[in-house]
């Protein structure tokens, strides 16, 4: 039964509004987060120390005595205890579990305490004495520019001969737009707790999005095989990228402490030493200058993109490559030649984070178009329109040619439901006739490429048995951090033995039951996960069809699975009838299922291949005030119409819309890192790092979803990924501040870095006044 | 003398004496009684995800405010009610806000959303409609990375704002007799004179007590203690709370002044401030979250001497004294003397902080107070200025001018008070020389919340602002937010 793009199935579960499978735990306290388990007896509790003076030192020695003094400390863990290798990096072997002989950067972990309480061990890792040579720290991108260090060579692409377009052309414009980085703050911190068992073996607890390489990475520091290792993980309370490499560390200290001491052990950070410590999203300078027509149509770009990695190589490779594949956005570069340096810095190692690179490059190309329409006084949204893919306008820069696009349609009617022209003409009038106050307003495109850029990741697995009561248990290497994958793929599930969702057992990803995963990412989680459990329920029901056909005499097309019920011909019996009768054959009632994702395929050293089964697409309108005395801004208004496809379930994903939006927004306006002059990352709390808290979020803030005919390929019920694209809808908010600054002194580029703080508001603000510079 | 503490769980009184001085509620709840649903996410008071609520008895009613479990010490609950995220069902059934949280789809990852849920459950038990605004700064200090709010605000709206009519709203005239009951004269002491617990009951005893241990920790609200022992991993062996002094959170109205007693809650403050401006209650809504202005004191604000604390500048722009305290012996001296320098105040051993008595506004005083941080709400000031004027026939007569944020306490602003003597807030020339003073007044830090060249033009900036608005722009041209105009959009009725 193939879902056809045009399809008159009614769906009973899947594509339904189903709610959160953990809603009523999560509301009333019952849904178990690592650190909510029943503690064995004899647990011990990990604190990290660190030295807390330098981002970059040599370290001659280390005395733990008073460490080792404080009463409940049973054990001090250095880089001497590890029998195995010391590393925690995803491939590159570049991240030391602990320091060794070095400090890279402010937050490596250098010793880790092992205590009977957690406050002990946090005291006693304030203890240590440090002998060091400290060094310069190279800091910010800048930095490591004027000093050439680069975690890994850089790379570029592109086509045409972008020099002479940029030579010849009568308009041609150039600019810089700094985009900060971001903290994940995942509201769980990250947390692992250890459990040794037999032979050397051990369970893992962890919160991670990649159950599979914190196996790898526990086994490594061990010293032991893959399979004497096992991680499970229930649920993350959030994740965002920042637990895909970087929940390793803690999983794998918790082990070896496990290991040392012979008694279950967890690690759960504190949350300034996570914000310390952790990797966060890039940050990022890029360069641009373009070349137009006096439509506004880009003839040709030339893109620079200077992204600070931090001081390993960690997920830098692909994240930077993703800021290449959404350089263009949803437009059309004839021309067009695309760089990027992945620097080397003493700062935490940067690492993914929801959109994986890709909104750096969306932020540029919408300033691109900014800059273009402020340029020659056209009104941005027209400047976009012109630009946009189309026919014979159709290849990217990385030579994918865009076959779905439905950006001409979608934002058709975002541009008619919010209203967008009558709006623009009453922030004009507005701005025309208000001093301090002006208002801003823009409408901006996403398009975002869907699949693993690295493509042997794009596998997937799942378990499903059918046991003899009819109720189903359902296991996939995918992980549940809120997006709802876990009640997806049970709708999936469902849907395919006709059953009620409350039928489909949802469980703990666990490595020992579907091996070799890929981590829970790239928005691929329903797509890759929902498609591995239909394939085992496609297996099973394959096997009950043949059993129902010869038993019933039945032929096969006839026998279908709907209401708890097999249709077998005009009758029914129930499934679990079925599925007794069939054991009773000795039937299979277990299928382990795959996938993995046809058509791509991605050459990296030619830069050619078509690296996304398909792209995303969504737009967002949005309306700010701006206060150009102070450089406060308020979002009065967002609309925002989102595509996906047949969506799997409309409710959750209007949450990660709505989610995404809001998270994509606060990177782009409150949320702010700052390091200091030595490196040391000064905003490691929520006291001042600031995200959005609800009074950030417009009343009149408008979610649809696109009247989508569903997904030209052939996913999961022709449903989309929906877990990144909506982190860059926001870029309205940030275009539309700089249209409000932009109002000061028309033709003038106010140069507004993201993000966009009141302080970098009034930056913009005085260069604007002053004309640009 | 008592030597434990009794807080009311779940219908039964639970007497506990083995506890240390800061040991936190959120460690009482998830290590000892296993009560796991209520979260740690950052063990600073600014996530939420910890929030329980705490219900006391007030004027014969029981009256519920949220609170950052994790920045309360257990013996700070003595007498009152505590109600956690597992205590709200009722037989399976959900109460009314979980309900609707789940109708809503206001859970995603689920970790903020036992916080969520208590903040809503006070929000459902206060008896205020539910308006968008009202919901917001109910949530301001719930971090909800997953959801962008709209469903929880939504459920919001759908669950609160009605009579309540929950278990708790059943039960609460026995809850509030037993609070009364636990409500006795004793003043508590838990511990030996060298590491205890102790929340004395009267001034007298607290003054005793205090003269006795000049090196004890006085704690009222903790929402800056807290912060000392889970971040900087401070032992604090000898604590004296002063949550449980009788008469030392009253607040009363002298006419043209308001007396604000050391610990009353930013909270129970709130309106009285804000009676006298209406950007005094803007600020105080800002500060913090419910849960940090449910717990935390103006005497705290002030005792605590930080340059960035908002309640001192607004308090000294108003003339205000503060009363201090030590032995039987009081005084009382105008606030901005109260800051000596940075972590240094006119305190001795021994010696605390009795009460604030603010200044109302006299004829011809207009007042204005701005604060500036990366978000609006639960943010700490990159600076905060407050103006008070005094005109005569539009020209200004006397100013009163303070920072926070712009030196190492909060701070007058000399000379361009001075240089606003006669000058017309309709003629921007006539106080341009005011804002130039600013320069001279203040050498601003650069820090993670702003550079020092950014805080000095805010100055200047608030300060042409306030000047702007008394000559008569409407604040609906000058402000994004915290407008003083009615919703009707007519001028401010009262303070023109
Ligand atoms: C998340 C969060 C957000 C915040 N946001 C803001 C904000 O926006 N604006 C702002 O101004 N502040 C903010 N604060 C800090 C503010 O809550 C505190 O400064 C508070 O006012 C202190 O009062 P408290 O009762 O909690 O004091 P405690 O923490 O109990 O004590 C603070 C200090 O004052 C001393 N002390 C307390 N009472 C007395 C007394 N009567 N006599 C002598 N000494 C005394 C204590 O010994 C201690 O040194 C925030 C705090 C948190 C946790
Ligand atoms: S844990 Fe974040 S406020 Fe208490
Ligand atoms: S649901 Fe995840 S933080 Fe709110």
């Amino acid at each position: 039964m193939p879902d056809s793009i045009v399809d008159d199935k009614v769906y009973a579960t899947a594509r339904q509004p189903i709610r959160h499978d953990s809603a009523i735990k999560h509301v009333t306290g019952g849904a178990v987060y690592i650190d909510d388990m029943r503690e064995p007896v004899g647990t011990l509790h990990l604190a990290p120390g660190w030295c807390r003076t330098y981002a970059k030192a040599r370290l001659d020695a280390l005395d733990l005595t008073e460490v080792r003094a404080v009463p409940g400390v049973v054990a001090v863990l250095t880089k001497d205890d590890v029998p195995g290798i010391n590393d925690v990096s995803s491939s590159f072997g570049d991240d030391p579990m602990l320091a060794d002989g070095e400090v890279l950067f402010w937050g490596q972990v250098v010793f880790c305490v092992v205590a009977t309480t957690r406050e002990a061990a946090r005291k006693a890792a304030r203890l240590a004495r440090f002998e060091v040579v400290p060094g310069t720290p190279l800091v910010t991108v800048a930095d490591a520019l004027a000093a050439d260090s680069h975690i890994m060579p850089e790379y570029r692409f592109g086509r045409g001969d972008v020099a002479k377009s940029l030579k010849d052309t009568q308009r041609r414009l150039s600019g810089q737009i700094a985009v900060g980085g971001q903290e994940h703050f995942y509201l769980e911190g990250q947390v692992a707790m250890a459990v040794p068992g037999e032979d050397g073996d051990m369970t893992v607890y962890s919160s991670t999005q990649h159950p599979t390489e914190v196996q790898h990475t526990v086994a490594k520091v061990l010293g032991v095989t893959e399979a004497s290792v096992t991680v499970e993980t229930r649920r993350m309370g959030g994740g965002f990228g920042g637990k895909e490499s970087q929940a390793n560390q803690w999983a794998a200290l918790a082990a070896l402490a496990a290991r040392v001491t012979g008694r279950p052990c967890k690690m759960r950070l504190d949350r300034d030493d996570d914000m310390i410590m952790t990797g966060k999203r890039h940050d990022q300078v890029a360069s641009f200058d373009v070349a137009y027509d006096g439509e506004g149509r880009i003839l040709a770009v030339d893109l620079d993109f200077a992204s600070r990695c931090g001081y390993s190589a960690d997920l830098s490779l692909g994240v930077n490559d993703r800021t290449m594949f959404h350089a263009d956005n949803a437009y059309f570069y004839p021309n067009v030649s695309i760089r990027s340096q992945r620097l080397k810095t003493n700062t935490c190692s940067n690492t993914a984070f929801r959109g994986f690179g890709g909104p750096h490059g969306v932020i540029a190309a919408e300033r691109i178009i900014d800059s273009i329409a402020i340029s020659i006084g056209l009104d941005p949204l027209e400047v976009r329109k012109r630009n946009f893919y189309g026919p014979g306008r159709d290849v990217t820069p990385y030579g994918q040619k865009v076959e779905d696009n439905i950006l001409a349609e979608l934002v058709g009617e975002l541009e008619a439901s919010s209203n967008y022209w009558k709006r623009r003409t009453a922030v004009r009038s507005f701005n025309a006739k208000s001093r301090i106050l002006k208002k801003g307003l823009a409408l901006t495109p996403v398009k975002f490429g869907i699949s693993f850029t690295l493509i042997h990741l794009n596998q997937a697995g799942a378990l499903v048995h059918v046991y003899t009561d009819g109720s189903v248990h359902l296991n996939h290497g995918g992980t549940e951090m809120g997006q709802g994958l876990f009640l997806k793929v049970a709708q999936v599930v469902a849907e395919e033995f006709g059953l009620p969702i409350d039928q489909v057992k949802i469980t703990a990803t666990n490595t020992a039951k579907v091996p070799n995963t890929a981590p829970t990412a790239a928005s691929s989680g329903s797509d890759l996960n929902g498609m591995a459990a239909q394939a085992a329920c496609r297996e099973i029901k394959a096997r009950l069809v043949d059993f129902v056909s010869m038993e019933y005499g039945t032929p096969a097309d006839k026998i279908d699975f709907r209401d708890s019920q097999v249709i077998i011909g005009n009758g029914a019996v129930p499934f679990r009838e079925i599925v007794k009768k069939a054991f009773i054959a000795r039937i299979q009632l277990s299928a382990a299922g795959y996938y993995r994702t046809p058509k791509i395929h991605w050459n990296r050293d030619k830069a050619e291949g078509r690296p996304f089964l398909y792209f995303a697409y969504g737009a967002a309108c949005a309306e700010v005030t701006v206060d150009t005395m102070t450089g406060e801004m308020k979002v009065d208004r967002v609309d925002i119409l989102h595509d996906c496809g047949k969506s799997l379930n409309p409710a959750i994903d209007i949450g990660q819309i709505e989610g995404g939006f809001v998270q994509g927004m606060g990177w782009l306006t409150t949320e702010e890192l700052v390091f200091d002059g030595q490196g040391r990352l000064r905003t490691h709390a929520p006291s001042t790092y600031k995200i959005p808290t609800a009074s950030d979020v417009p009343e009149e803030f408008v979610t649809k979803l696109f009247d989508s005919p569903g997904n030209r390929e052939e996913t999961i019920f022709r449903s989309k990924a929906v877990g990144e694209p909506p982190l860059m809808l926001p870029a309205c908010v940030f275009s539309a501040v700089l249209d409000a600054v932009a109002s000061l002194k028309p033709g003038v580029i106010p140069p507004l870095d993201a993000p966009a703080t009141p302080e970098a508001i009034m930056k913009a603000v005085h260069a604007t006044r002053r004309g640009g510079v | 003398m008592r030597d434990t503490i009794r807080i009311f769980r779940n219908g039964r009184i639970v007497e506990i004496e083995d506890f240390g001085p800061t040991e936190t509620l959120l460690d009482y709840l998830r290590l000892r009684e296993g009560a796991v649903g209520t979260k740690e996410g950052c063990n600073e008071g600014d996530c939420g995800a910890c929030t329980v609520a705490v219900g006391s008895a007030v004027g014969g009613r029981m009256v519920y405010r949220p609170v950052n479990a994790c920045i309360q010490f257990v013996g700070m609950l003595d007498g009152k009610e505590v109600v956690t995220v597992e205590d709200l069902a009722e037989n399976g059934v959900l109460h009314p806000v979980q309900a609707a949280m789940v109708d809503h789809h206001g859970s995603q990852c689920g970790f903020c959303t036992p916080g969520i849920v208590m903040s809503l459950f006070t929000l459902y038990h206060a008896g205020r409609p539910a308006e968008h605004g009202t919901i917001n700064d109910w949530l301001a200090g719930n971090l909800c990375r997953c959801t962008g709010y709209r469903p929880i605000t939504d459920a919001a709206k759908a669950s609160c704002g009605g009579v309540p009519a929950d278990r708790f709203a059943r039960e609460a005239d026995a809850t509030t007799g037993v609070l009364e009951f636990l409500s006795d004269r004793q003043d508590i002491f838990v511990g030996d004179s060298e590491r205890f617990f102790a929340a004395p009951r009267t001034v007298d005893a607290l003054a005793d007590l205090y003269m006795q241990h000049p090196d004890a920790t006085l704690v009222a609200g903790a929402t800056d203690v807290g912060l000392w022992v889970n971040k900087q991993m401070r032992d604090l062996p000898k604590v004296i709370h002063l949550g449980r002094v009788l008469g030392m959170s009253h607040i009363e109205d002298i006419g043209d002044a308001v007396l604000i007693g050391a610990t009353a809650s930013f909270e129970d403050a709130l309106p009285h401030l804000a009676a006298i401006d209406p950007d005094i209650g803007e600020m105080m809504r800002r500060i913090g979250s419910r849960q940090v202005r449910s717990a935390g004191t103006v005497g705290g604000n002030v005792a605590n001497g930080s340059p960035i604390g908002d309640t001192p500048p607004v308090l000294i722009a108003l003339g205000s004294t503060v009363e201090l305290r030590k032995g039987d012996e009081s005084r009382a001296l105008p606030l901005e003397r109260f800051f000596i320098d940075y972590g240094r105040q006119d305190r001795e051993p021994g010696e605390f902080v009795a009460g604030l008595m603010v200044p109302k506004l006299g004829p011809g005083q207009q007042f204005r107070a701005y604060k500036i941080s990366k978000r609006f709400d639960q943010d700490i000031s990159a600076v905060l200025g407050a103006f008070r004027f005094t005109l005569e026939n539009g020209v200004i007569t006397d100013a009163r001018i303070a920072f926070g944020g712009m030196a190492a306490t909060p701070k007058r602003a000399v000379l361009a008070e001075s240089r606003l003597i006669g000058a017309e807030p309709v003629k921007a020339a006539s106080w341009a020389p005011a804002l130039e003073g600013l320069s001279q007044d203040f050498r601003p830090l650069t820090d993670m919340r702003a550079s020092a060249h950014y805080r000095l033009e805010t100055a200047r900036a608030l300060l042409a602002k306030a000047l702007v608005e008394i000559a008569g722009a409407p604040t609906a041209t000058t402000r994004v937010i915290g407008r003083r105009e009615t919703p009707a959009g007519e001028g401010e009725a009262a303070h023109a």
